[in-house]
């Protein structure tokens, strides 16, 4: 399978904290990818790697190779709005806009020069149906976004970063602040949007790593240690710290 | 190596209920054909009413296994020693059985006197109890070696079962008298080769517990 985002001998320094240490990992295209491992051992990091969300942290250093599409995103000639345009990421707490729901969705493609109304109709329209959330509001578009529960803020969400047609979409603990019908429900739609779409997602819970994704991450102290098929990571991981870990022995 | 200590508790609790299954069935394999040897319907009426122990043994295992996997949605290795515990239990339950059987010959034998001093069935069951004690030994201890040789001592127990069924059949056809009592002896003999078979699979158990791929021991 292709590889859409290559990263390679990737080292990263918040100061002199080390919080990424030597990654080589390869994420094929249109898959789920999930990283786990205990609190502070980097998935995070990682994950706001590749679309520079690092960037905003003061006194983060960067070495080593991290390339989408075979560009390397962090050469200067890269545009940090046009690779989060192709690199969408959805958060922890759901942070619609304090807008209505149509303006949440519109907003992106808005500012990337979409002016004509019926194509924005036609994306807000697209993108709450991909994000299985059309029907739920279809009649109340106007209704500001904050009146959604927790679950239907999160699809609102990701229905907002799939509007300016990504390529990835991040998700950094995208359910754990929702109730387990919410979850079930983005778990769903995690594995329709696989088609269309590569993810990439960190989730401190260790089944729905397994229940979604096609390949996990184990990190550990900012490494890698094992990257493997979901299934054979979690029926026989080939590293004793991968098996400690998703068998509860410590973390 | 915290948090963990009620499972690894009950993951105990199921290996040692598979010892005392294993031990069970052991007993019962020796007692059966003992009754056959000696024609003590007592002793084979003891065999068939114990069994129920060891099925009320699978159903524990049965409950708390299922217990573990909706309460701590283990994984790997975790989940695999479940499983085979099933499996085990599953095994011993049907060697149980076949025990069980053995002894209902010897009273469906009761007043008649046996054709020929047994000797070569005996000796078949000490083989086979022999491989039950080293499966159960290979599970707890994790040891794929002694798996392995399940597949070799079987081998040994089938020719051993080939020899007796020959050896029987030409009861059968020289004295039609005899016949009746023959085939019951050669069923036995049938019985204990399939416990033979069981104690593989327990073998086949230990290496997927270990190593995650299951072999075919049973060829």
């Amino acid at each position: 399978m292709e590889s859409i985002i290559q990263i390679k001998k990737l080292n990263l320094y918040y100061d002199t904290y080390h919080a990424l240490k030597n990654v080589d990992l390869d994420i094929p295209e249109k898959t789920v990818t999930a990283f786990i491992g205990p609190s502070g051992c980097g998935k995070s990091t990682l994950l706001r790697t590749l679309n520079r969300m690092n960037d905003m942290i003061p006194s983060t250093r960067i070495e080593g190779s991290v390339q989408i599409g075979g560009t390397e995103i962090y050469s200067e000639e890269v545009h940090v709005e046009a690779l989060r345009k192709q690199v969408g990421m959805v958060f922890q707490q759901p942070n619609p806009f304090p807008k209505s729901i149509y303006d949440n969705i519109a907003y992106g493609p808005r500012l990337h020069g979409i002016r004509n109304k019926a194509e924005l109709d036609q994306i807000v329209e697209q993108s709450l149906k991909q994000a299985v959330l059309w029907d739920e509001v279809k009649d109340y578009l106007k209704r500001s976004a904050l009146s959604l529960s927790g679950g239907q803020q999160q699809r609102l969400c990701i229905a907002r970063a799939l509007a300016v047609q990504p390529d990835i979409l991040l998700m950094d603990e995208a359910t754990s602040a929702l109730d387990p019908i919410s979850t079930l429900k983005i778990e769903e739609l995690v594995q329709e949007l696989k088609s269309k779409y590569t993810i990439v997602m960190v989730t401190h819970n260790m089944h729905q790593a397994a229940r979604v994704s096609g390949q996990t991450v184990f990190f550990l102290n900012g490494e890698v240690v094992e990257s493997a098929n979901t299934d054979t990571l979690f029926s026989t991981p080939s590293d004793a710290r991968t098996e400690d870990y998703i068998s509860g022995r410590f973390g | 190596m915290i948090r963990r200590i009620e499972f690894d508790h009950q993951l105990d609790e199921l290996r040692s209920l598979l010892q005392d299954m294993g031990k069970h069935m052991e007993e019962a394999l020796a007692n059966s054909v003992e009754s056959l040897q000696t024609l003590d319907a007592e002793k084979a009426q003891a065999v068939i009413k114990n069994d129920v122990q060891l099925n009320n043994m699978e159903e524990q295992i049965m409950d708390i296994g299922s217990r573990l996997i909706v309460t701590q949605q283990p994984v790997a290795k975790d989940l695999r020693r479940i499983l085979v515990a099933f499996r085990i239990a599953s095994d011993l339950e049907r060697m149980g059985d076949l025990a069980r059987d053995v002894a209902k010959v010897t009273i469906r034998l009761q007043g008649q006197k046996l054709i020929k001093p047994l000797v070569d069935l005996p000796r078949m069951s000490d083989m086979v109890r022999a491989m039950v004690s080293e499966s159960i030994e290979s599970y707890l201890t994790e040891n794929t070696d002694l798996a392995y040789k399940m597949a070799q001592d079987d081998d040994q127990v089938d020719h051993l079962y080939s020899v007796i069924l020959q050896d029987l059949y030409s009861h059968l056809t020289s004295d039609p008298d005899s016949a009746n009592q023959a085939m019951l002896l050669i069923m036995v003999g049938r019985y204990i080769e399939r416990i033979a078979d069981h104690a593989t699979n327990i073998g086949e158990s230990t290496v997927y517990l270990v190593t995650g791929h299951r072999p075919d021991l049973n060829q």
